[in-house]
């Protein structure tokens, strides 16, 4: 596989699969994967609600398990077998970026829903779209403790319930501005009762078709000041705010710093940023024309600078090795075991995306186990071919002294080993 | 190779096979499905001249070089086996047991092939025919077994996380892990811990993550024993015996040892792969405990070495080597060989011992005479194998 096929392959894509042939124009292959995602099956919010109802009753109700299981098995599937993998790892990076964790109580059985119908449809459109998608599912709403904020001089608030500030904290410091925004807490404060009466159906008064809910009962009244611009009450309110805090500059700075350090380099040059910033700014926060922009940006073109995350590592070598459906229980198995269980970031702020995460002793040696097992089991049944394995893995990204100690490895075993446990094996 | 090639056929031994032999036999008597056959792949081509040194050729000595140990009775010298052929020292364990005439060696011996691609060779050697095939031939030997007792353990036993391609095949087999593991080898490690130093964010953490483990800098370089423990192919095998042993345990195991493959300081590596190998068999034999008397193992591998030293102190890969056949059962305190020599025209294509044994004749000898298997069954664990009969009297079979 060429220098610029097999960079493609794993800098933007998922690493390349032997079913798959090599782009022959790997720029247009990979221009070619913007386009809005496909809608995919799934269970759906009724399923879901009666699975959490089930298991309000009986803790030990299958229902919510069943539903995680069906939700990450479709993913891990869709991973090992992606056609559009750079269109794959562009949702993953929103997903990301709007972290939801199974940590918290109570979002499991919404993490696949929440991916597939808020992340996915928007991720190659507006980026305030896909914020204000990502704010009004359920998964958001309870990981960021909304559904029960509420505004003190609200009908509900009057009764002595009060404001909970975590989603709008993350929202100005996380999902959007950042500190680099300069806000203060009575922006926070202001944005918590904007956001006031956001919240998730339940029971009867579940019937939007987005799982959201405005309980006007619980919104601050009057109008609120954020970043020094005057919001309306009501629904609107909120949304409004989130549009412009969305298109905010210093969101475009934030968005493009943290694109860069996925797709260029952890610590991206200035250029880099500013370009991907600039597409954001021109298209006012068009994520198609933020993914063209970064393809071509001349930085991101610098092969195998960023360590690959567990996530990104095991994704690879199981499309490397032509893994199909059946290897999903695999890769959840080991996402777990190289400490990065799918949907269970540790914090809001989500996975790092840097070496020094990554680039930890006991992940490079349990990856090192991981793929020892692995190449056992793939060469047990006798017929592997290393040679085309390195192909198909690194294409021209394998070094030379990679190719030659497995050209003389003492087995199949040996020399898969040597491939994937390589230092070129953990870069993308 | 030259059919007119002029080659001594002999038999060594220590001669005390006859006055060992009764009380063996004795203790070897007990009720029919008592064997046991154990089968070790040592993976990656051992180095039969270095392991069992032809010290009697007059062309040994200048072809090894600086790999030809010292002669028996000196310091740090080979291990006699009768005249002309050795032990090499690290396998003072198996040489006690051919000593005991529960150990014999098969020299110039090599499978049907003649490809030097390890992954190629270790195919056939499993699959057990001239071509590959998707199962292995002691599956298929198993499969001309009466099946196991209600409640009993399967017949088939795979020693390993994996089931390798020999133990693979439509007769169902079961496995088993250690705890303890040896894998990747030390000197994979110790390759990887000099690339991944070479980078400045991997190198760091890789280099901690081995050290957490047990391996120190010296113990990379080879200049240190690995980590205690690392020694997995012990645990296994010594588990493997006490599984065997089991009166209602499996009956075939296949176990699996790699590092063999020493195309560089031969000598240091290979004593050390040599050593885990003799402990482990040591271990099996253990573990297996009275059973033992009912057992034959085979030790065996892909292809030979190149019968010259390379330029970096090791050796490349070549075609005949040697294999071991230790049991109680066995007949052992021979060395059976048809030795083709080293001389001048006497190496094949120039480089490697010439093969002058074929290893599926080992394999079906000790499934017709050990584990009692029938001509029709033999022809489909080997298949298009007419040319190679099985070698006879390999074990006792009246045991």
């Amino acid at each position: 596989m060429t220098l610029l096929a097999a960079h493609a392959a794993v800098r933007f894509g998922l690493g390349a699969r032997p079913d798959m042939p090599a782009p022959a124009d790997p720029a247009a292959w990979l221009t070619a994967q913007i386009a809005t995602l496909p809608e995919l099956p799934g269970p759906g919010l009724g399923e879901i609600q009666a699975a959490l109802r089930a298991q309000r009753r009986d803790i030990r109700h299958p229902g919510v398990g069943d539903i995680l299981r069906t939700e990450s098995t479709a993913w891990a599937t869709r991973m090992i077998t992606a056609r559009r993998p750079f269109a794959e790892r562009w949702a993953n990076f929103w997903t990301n970026h709007l972290t939801v964790s199974r940590r918290a109580f109570q979002t499991a059985a919404w993490l696949g829903h929440y991916q597939r119908t808020a992340i996915r449809p928007h991720a190659f459109g507006r980026f305030e779209e896909l914020l204000l998608a990502a704010y009004r599912h359920p998964a958001m709403l309870s990981y960021l403790d909304q559904t029960n904020s509420t505004g003190p001089r609200s009908v509900m608030g009057r009764r002595g319930r009060g404001l909970n500030e975590n989603l709008a904290r993350e929202c100005l410091e996380l999902h959007t501005v950042t500190p680099a925004g300069r806000y203060a807490q009575r922006d926070v404060t202001a944005l918590a009762r904007l956001l006031t009466g956001w919240s998730a159906g339940r029971g009867e008064q579940f019937r939007e078709e987005d799982g959201f809910l405005f309980r006007a009962e619980a919104h601050e009244p009057g109008p609120k000041q954020l970043l020094g611009r005057d919001f309306p009450e009501g629904e609107e309110g909120g949304a409004e705010a989130l549009r412009f805090l969305a298109n905010h500059p210093a969101t475009y700075r934030a968005l493009a710093a943290k694109l860069a350090r996925h797709f260029v380099a952890d610590a991206p040059p200035r250029a880099s940023v500013t370009w991907i910033e600039d597409a954001l700014r021109n298209s006012r926060g068009d994520l198609s024309v933020v993914a063209r922009a970064l393809l071509a940006e001349p930085e991101a073109q610098r092969p195998l600078r960023k360590v690959r995350s567990a996530q990104d590592f095991a994704i690879a070598v199981l499309r490397a090795l032509g893994f199909g459906a059946e290897a999903a229980p695999v890769l959840l198995a080991t996402l777990t075991r190289l400490n990065q269980s799918l949907w269970n970031a540790p914090a809001p702020d989500g996975w790092s995306d840097e070496a020094a995460e990554w680039a930890a002793p006991e992940q490079l040696m349990r990856r090192l186990d991981w793929a020892d097992e692995l190449a056992g089991r793939t060469t047990a049944g006798g017929g592997a071919d290393p040679g085309a394995l390195a192909d198909t893995f690194l294409g021209a990204l394998a070094r030379g002294d990679t190719l030659a100690v497995m050209q003389r490895a003492g087995s199949a075993r040996d020399a898969i080993v040597v491939l994937l446990a390589s230092p070129e094996a953990q870069r993308r | 190779m030259s059919p007119n090639l002029r080659r001594r056929s002999f038999l060594l031994g220590l001669g005390g096979a006859l006055a060992l032999g009764g009380s063996r036999m004795a203790l070897a008597a007990g009720p029919p499905g008592e064997k046991r056959l154990v089968v070790v792949l040592l993976r990656g081509a051992m180095d039969g001249l270095s392991a069992v040194p032809a010290y009697g050729d007059p062309a040994f000595a200048a072809l090894r070089g600086p790999l030809a140990l010292p002669e028996p009775g000196q310091e740090g010298g080979v291990l006699d086996l009768g005249g002309r052929f050795g032990m090499h020292p690290s396998l003072a364990r198996l040489h006690a047991l051919y000593a005991a005439n529960q150990a014999l060696v098969l020299h110039a011996i090599a499978g049907p092939w003649r490809s030097r691609s390890h992954f190629e060779a270790q195919d056939l050697l499993e699959s057990g025919a001239t071509q590959r095939l998707p199962d292995g031939w002691l599956n298929r030997a198993l499969s001309a077994m009466p099946p196991e007792p209600p409640g009993a353990a399967r017949r088939g036993l795979a020693a390993g996380l994996d089931v390798p391609l020999l133990l693979r095949g439509p007769v169902r087999v079961g496995s088993f892990a250690a705890r303890a593991r040896n894998r990747p080898d030390t000197e994979t490690l110790a390759l990887l811990a000099r690339w991944h130093a070479a980078d400045p964010q991997l190198g760091p953490a890789f280099a901690e993550g081995l050290r957490a483990r047990g391996f120190s800098a010296e113990a990379l370089a080879g200049q240190a024993p690995p980590p205690r423990g690392v020694n997995g192919f012990l645990v296994l095998a010594e588990s493997v015996g006490r599984l065997l042993a089991d009166p209602r345990g499996p009956r075939v195991a296949a176990m699996e040892l790699d590092g063999w493959d020493t195309h560089a300081a031969q000598a240091q590596r290979l004593g050390n792969t040599l050593r885990v190998l003799d402990e482990g068999l040591d271990a099996l034999r253990a573990g297996l405990g009275p059973a033992w008397s009912q057992t034959a193992v085979l030790v065996m591998t892909e292809f030979g070495r190149t019968a010259r030293i390379n330029g970096t102190q090791g050796t490349d890969h070549g075609t005949a080597g040697a294999a071991f056949v230790l049991g109680g059962a066995v007949r052992g305190g021979r060395v059976l060989t048809d030795w083709p020599g080293l001389g001048p025209g006497r190496l094949f294509e120039n480089r490697d011992l010439a093969a002058t044994m074929d290893l599926r004749r080992v394999a079906k000898g000790l499934l017709a005479d050990h584990l009692g298997l029938g001509a029709g069954a033999l022809a489909r664990a080997f298949p298009e194998s007419g040319d190679a009969p099985p070698l006879p009297d390999l074990v006792d079979r009246s045991a």
